[in-house]
């Protein structure tokens, strides 16, 4: 059987570069079948722009399985698109009605600058992990497998935690453009794991003073980050980071800035 | 702002539980306010306290609006909500009207200027009196209403903010506080309304 097909209507964010102003424009996207990906999708309408001699649409992609992060922005405000738990590249048009308007932008934030069309730079992110998002490891011979036990509930808070891709649908649906969802999933995920112990307060204490140096918003526990998350990562993680923060800056002995610069 | 409105939140269950015993009665009620204007340490310290966390509580929120609408400045052309609830998303709207209704509140029952016959010793005429003319009834019950919103979300996100959540207790903390919100609503709104129908009559209909 033939998959059905749809037209669509797309308003989608076009800006050149991160200091041209950008505006919305409209586009065709005619047979859409209902098989495709949303990014297959976009795929076959820059086919058509770039036969026309126009600029295709730049978004970002990798893996198109939902486990990179390298995907996503907003279909009708909503981040990653209307689907629950996923990312932009595994949602199909069948989920879509024929003759429906849809609008794409970027993730706005001040912390991710757009680079181009649907593209924003999303390094604040890297800067937030490398500011304690990391166990200290002793490196060399690789250690013995299980000469630390890990309680099974660490593990599957851990593991819940750690399913956070990084890709920043939870600041783009933030009204506050707040990064609790992501930095709390990086502090729990370390955070319960006997391996992460050592580092913890000094984590919870510099990541989130990255956070607020990067020019995030601040949480107001509303919970809109948790409906858009791909991995429905619970809120539960960024109650896990207030308290490792709270608990970190009551205790802190002023030593946990890292030294030079 | 948690810890500000944990403070609030306490004053609001001991400030209804303290009117309530208008139910009990002109005796019951006037015995009550003049107790608490008996030691002007403790009233004043109070008051004092008070005000510090309503201020407090609006300062950390202005900080708060501050860093929040630098993280966004370009708006989305289009924004749905998925999750959030009304009440959480009105938090700007509900606080500063309940913040201009203190000021009215305290003008109209505490200082008495904005109260026709207002007297400094008589707190169960001053609320028949006052709840008898119809659109303060009203401003009062919408207040109560918002105040009732304001607190279903604040309780949620206070024990969030201070990092207690936990699957198993924190569903049954946001039942019991959106139960709470609704006594209290009903609590706040009984009065207005048991004088507007007369179940409040003014004192020298009681003998």
């Amino acid at each position: 059987m033939k998959p059905a097909s749809m037209n669509l209507t797309l308003h989608v964010w076009r800006q050149a570069n991160a200091a041209a102003p950008g505006r919305m424009e409209r586009y065709d996207a005619p047979n859409v079948s209902e098989d495709m990906s949303f990014l297959e999708m976009l795929d076959v309408v820059n086919e058509q722009l770039i036969s026309d001699g126009k600029e295709p649409i730049a978004f970002e992609h990798d893996c198109r399985e939902g486990i990179c992060g390298s995907c996503g922005f907003m279909v009708n405000g909503v981040a990653h698109g209307p689907q629950k738990g996923t990312t932009i590249c595994q949602l199909h048009m069948r989920h879509f009605k024929d003759g429906e308007e849809l609008f794409l932008e970027p993730w706005r934030a001040t912390a991710f600058p757009v680079l181009k069309d649907l593209v924003v730079d999303r390094a604040a992110f890297d800067r937030i992990i490398a500011a304690g998002g990391y166990v200290s490891v002793r490196t060399g011979s690789a250690p013995d497998g299980n000469a630390i036990s890990v309680p099974k509930e660490a593990a599957d808070i851990a593991m819940d935690a750690a399913a956070c891709i990084g890709c920043g649908a939870c600041v783009a649906a933030c009204p506050n453009a707040a990064a609790a969802l992501f930095t709390g999933a990086k502090i729990s995920h370390l955070g319960t794991l006997p391996q992460g112990q050592a580092e913890r307060s000094r984590r919870a204490l510099r990541m989130v003073e990255q956070l607020s140096l990067e020019q995030f918003g601040s949480c107001t526990n509303i919970g809109e980050c948790v409906a858009a998350c791909p991995k429905q990562i619970p809120l539960e993680m960024i109650a896990r980071m207030n308290r490792d923060h709270l608990k970190a800056a009551w205790t802190s002995r002023g030593e946990h800035r890292s030294g030079g610069e | 702002m948690a810890a500000t409105g944990a403070a609030l939140y306490l004053f609001v269950t001991v400030h209804l539980l303290g009117n309530l015993q208008v139910f009990l009665g002109p005796d019951a009620i006037n015995h009550y306010a003049a107790a608490l204007k008996s030691v002007p340490e403790i009233l004043w310290g109070a008051r004092l306290g008070l005000l510090a966390c309503v201020g407090l509580h609006i300062l950390t929120t202005v900080q708060l609006a501050r860093i929040n609408n630098k993280a966004r400045p370009t708006a989305y052309a289009k924004k749905a909500n998925s999750a959030s609830t009304a009440a959480s998303r009105t938090m700007y709207l509900s606080g500063p009207t309940i913040a201009a209704f203190i000021v009215y509140h305290l003008l109209h029952l505490t200082v008495g200027s904005a109260h026709p016959q207002f007297s400094e010793t008589d707190v169960y005429s001053n609320m028949v009196f006052g709840f008898r003319v119809w659109w303060v009834s009203a401003a009062y019950i919408i207040a109560m209403a918002l105040l009732c919103t304001h607190l279903r979300h604040g309780v949620q996100s206070m024990f969030q903010s201070l990092g207690f959540n936990h699957p198993k207790h924190s569903p049954r903390i946001q039942k019991f506080a959106n139960a709470v919100g609704i006594l209290y609503f009903a609590g706040f709104a009984s009065m207005p309304l048991a004088a507007l129908t007369g179940i409040l009559p003014p004192f020298f209909e009681r003998l």
